[in-house]
């Protein structure tokens, strides 16, 4: 059967058309996992002789032991971002002769595949050899990796309960943000020192394999809370019972005041609130707003001033992103009404415009306290809000005529929580860098209020041309309309 | 009104549509039946330019429909719950329907109130999400939708699958007084013989994407039916 629904898999990924249109996109995915492969194998052949050569009177391994709890804190925050949950359609399964308990563990055991437990991996072996050719004892490096293994399925699997705990919640990923800031906190104020504690409990371990048990018992209780979850989800009322929410009727009357685009910017707000994926774009929001202070309070950012630019583009620009990547695939699930109905394109793509410029100069505004840390980084995040308000905003609904895949926005498949991976992230990384490396380059020849200009100016004119951009971007998307339309017809 | 001329659609090798003439005249019900993959869905697509024809064009009110936009204003249709928005409860989709075709939202409350028997309290004011109705009410809301605004074409796709007996009789009447009362171009498809022959004056059958039969109703077309399809 396993190899049933593996197939079955396969087929699903590679006959759905945003495959064939994406490889570019999947090509690009595979250079960054070979990227960070290497990367993991160098970190994991070098430490040993980099930590002998610093710190002569130290055992290696125990540092490294020590921080170990950073390195799984930061695994579970990647993975809770990157990784999804294989997604399986099970409806078709549940009445054909197969025992529920196979499904699960299916499911269940297919992760443990993932690419996110096999990385450690490059850098855990090389150090895990590193011990036994220095001569820790092959059991001790054997332990260790061992270990190491089982700790990373701990994660794994914790990560899949956390991502469904959250996707109950209206909060999306704020508790998995608090909880690990929480963590941080505790530990960095010595109040529980978790690093110290984890570190003691390797050095046990390797001291004492016995005590290997105590995370193998973890990794089967985390491994069954798992199984427990998925188990109660495999009826096909139980989705339904916790969808239907009491729906109200509003009018947002102030929307009138936009004229014609009103009734498309009515329904791009219900379309946020009311539905569980476009709606973490609001919570992003307050992510972008404190990104800031990640850089800011470091004195040793205050003399890089491109790295302004980089914040500024992302405070200002990241509700752009994270919405405007998906323009039209928002509206697929009713994209054939909108293209037969009495309907302007202009006026859609227009409100859809309107939207995103509209937070973005209300993140600005918001990120005006900033110019506590210097006016320059205010100066900065004016020149990045223009430069979104002319240059990003329209790249982005070029970038969406493009656009193949459909998004389910009522999210029938089971098991499905997030439904964007790491992709996304990558769509971002030009939006955000370009305007660096525009900046920095009058800024390096003429100056910091040359490298400013010229964003500003960039964005103005961009802002100048609006009605011809917009007639442009209108055309593109009616020469691939067909295309749109069957695209988002096809299911997966 | 309608008017379909060479017109075919092939995928890759594959002729799924070749009607070399069919005209619709304004105020006509037309009644479209077939078996499955005959091309009704097909027709019904590039009359409102979701797919692209091969070959040939169709005119709607002598506009050609892949050419110009001109025809949305007067032209609605229902094809399938892909034309509802899951998020809107029924009366938000009305209203914003309702906006897109000139209507505000008096306009609106009045014309549904025409609709109450049909509804049966299930729709308007139910406090749910058009995602969370069942089939059959979906579908009604998808029907209702299409009639906002007094199209002057209206298209719909099997109307009557999914829908209780209750409501399909009530809809057979509501198409009847329509094509009575109003100078609408009615298109229709549908698997229930019986209905169609009832709601419609021009009934077309197609076969394997050709136009096979072309008959005016009358008492005995629903037998000539019956015997074609049972051969």
């Amino acid at each position: 059967m396993i190899k049933h629904f593996a197939n079955f898999e396969w087929k699903q990924f590679f006959r759905s058309t945003y495959w064939q249109k994406s490889i570019a996109l999947n090509i690009l995915l595979g250079f960054f996992a070979v990227y960070m492969m290497v990367s993991f194998l160098v970190m994991g052949v070098a430490i040993y002789p980099v930590l002998k050569d610093k710190f002569p009177d130290k055992n290696p391994l125990t540092i490294v032991n020590g921080v170990l709890f950073f390195w799984f804190l930061t695994d579970l925050l990647m993975r809770f971002f990157l990784q999804k949950l294989p997604v399986m359609n099970i409806k078709p399964f549940l009445i054909l002769p197969l025992k529920r308990n196979k499904i699960v563990n299916y499911v269940l055991q297919k992760s443990a595949l993932s690419f996110f437990n096999f990385l450690p991996l490059f850098a855990v072996i090389p150090f895990g050899i590193m011990l036994i050719a220095n001569d820790h004892g092959t059991l001790t490096g054997l332990v260790w990796i061992a270990a190491m293994l089982i700790f990373t399925l701990i994660i794994n699997y914790l990560n899949f309960i956390v991502e469904s705990k959250s996707a109950e919640t209206e909060l999306s990923f704020l508790p998995i943000i608090v909880i690990a800031l929480a963590l941080f906190a505790l530990n960095h104020f010595n109040v529980i020192s978790f690093s110290s504690l984890l570190g003691s409990a390797m050095n046990a371990i390797v001291e004492n394999p016995i005590f290997i048990l105590v995370p193998i018992a973890l990794l089967i209780g985390v491994y069954f809370t798992n199984y427990k979850i998925l188990r109660k989800k495999l009826y096909i009322d139980e989705g339904v019972k916790a969808k239907t929410q009491e729906a109200s009727t509003t009018n947002m009357e102030w929307t009138r005041k936009f004229g014609s685009i009103a009734p498309f910017l009515q329904l791009d707000l219900k379309l946020i609130t009311r539905n569980k994926r476009p709606r973490s774009s609001i919570f992003i929001l307050l992510i972008g707003l404190f990104y800031g202070l990640i850089f800011y309070p470091n004195p040793m950012y205050n003399s890089w001033e491109w790295m302004f630019v980089f914040v500024g583009i992302f405070i200002t620009g990241i509700f752009m992103i994270n919405f405007g990547q998906f323009i039209p695939a928002w509206d697929s699930g009713y994209y054939k009404l909108l293209m037969s109905q009495n309907i302007k394109y202009k006026e859609y793509l227009n409100s859809k415009h309107s939207l995103m410029i509209m937070v973005s100069i209300l993140m600005f505004i918001l990120s005006i306290p900033y110019v506590y840390f210097g006016w320059k980084i205010l100066v900065v995040h004016f020149a990045a809000l223009i430069y979104n308000l002319g240059v990003n905003v329209y790249v982005l609904l070029y970038a969406g005529s493009f656009n193949r895949k459909k998004i389910d926005l009522t999210q029938k498949a089971a098991f499905n929580y997030q439904g964007t991976g790491a992709v996304q992230w990558l769509v971002g990384i030009p939006l955000l860098f370009v305007p660096v490396l525009i900046f920095l380059l009058p800024y390096y020849t003429l100056g910091f209020e040359a490298g400013v200009a010229t964003l500003i100016i960039l964005g103005i004119i961009g802002v100048i041309f609006h009605q011809k951009l917009m007639t442009l971007i209108t055309k593109k998307y009616l020469q691939s309309k067909h295309k749109m339309i069957s695209a988002f017809d096809q299911s997966n | 009104m309608i008017q379909a001329t060479q017109l075919s659609k092939r995928y890759n090798k594959n002729t799924v549509l070749t009607i070399d003439s069919l005209e619709i005249p304004k105020g006509q019900a037309f009644g479209l039946v077939g078996n499955n993959g005959a091309g009704k869905t097909t027709f019904f697509n590039l009359l409102l330019d979701l797919i692209n024809p091969s070959e040939g064009h169709i005119k709607n009110n002598e506009i050609q429909v892949n050419k110009s936009e001109d025809w949305k204003p007067f032209t609605a249709a229902f094809i399938d719950e892909s034309f509802l928005i899951g998020y809107l409860t029924p009366e938000e989709y009305f209203y914003f329907i309702g906006e897109l075709r000139g209507m505000n939202k008096a306009d609106i409350d009045s014309f549904l109130t025409q609709f109450d028997e049909i509804f049966n309290n299930e729709i308007l004011g139910g406090k749910k999400y058009l995602r969370d109705l069942s089939k059959g009410n979906q579908k009604k809301a998808g029907i209702v939708a299409a009639l906002i605004g007094d199209p002057e074409v209206i298209i719909l796709d099997e109307p009557f699958a999914n829908l209780d007996p209750t409501t399909q009789i009530r809809l057979k009447k509501l198409l009847k007084d329509l094509t009575t009362n109003s100078k609408a171009t009615i298109l229709i498809s549908s698997h229930d013989l019986g209905h169609v022959t009832e709601v419609c004056e021009r009934i077309v059958v197609l076969d394997k994407g050709e136009v096979v039969k072309d008959i005016k109703t009358s008492e005995e077309t629903l037998k000539e039916l019956e015997t074609y399809f049972s051969a």
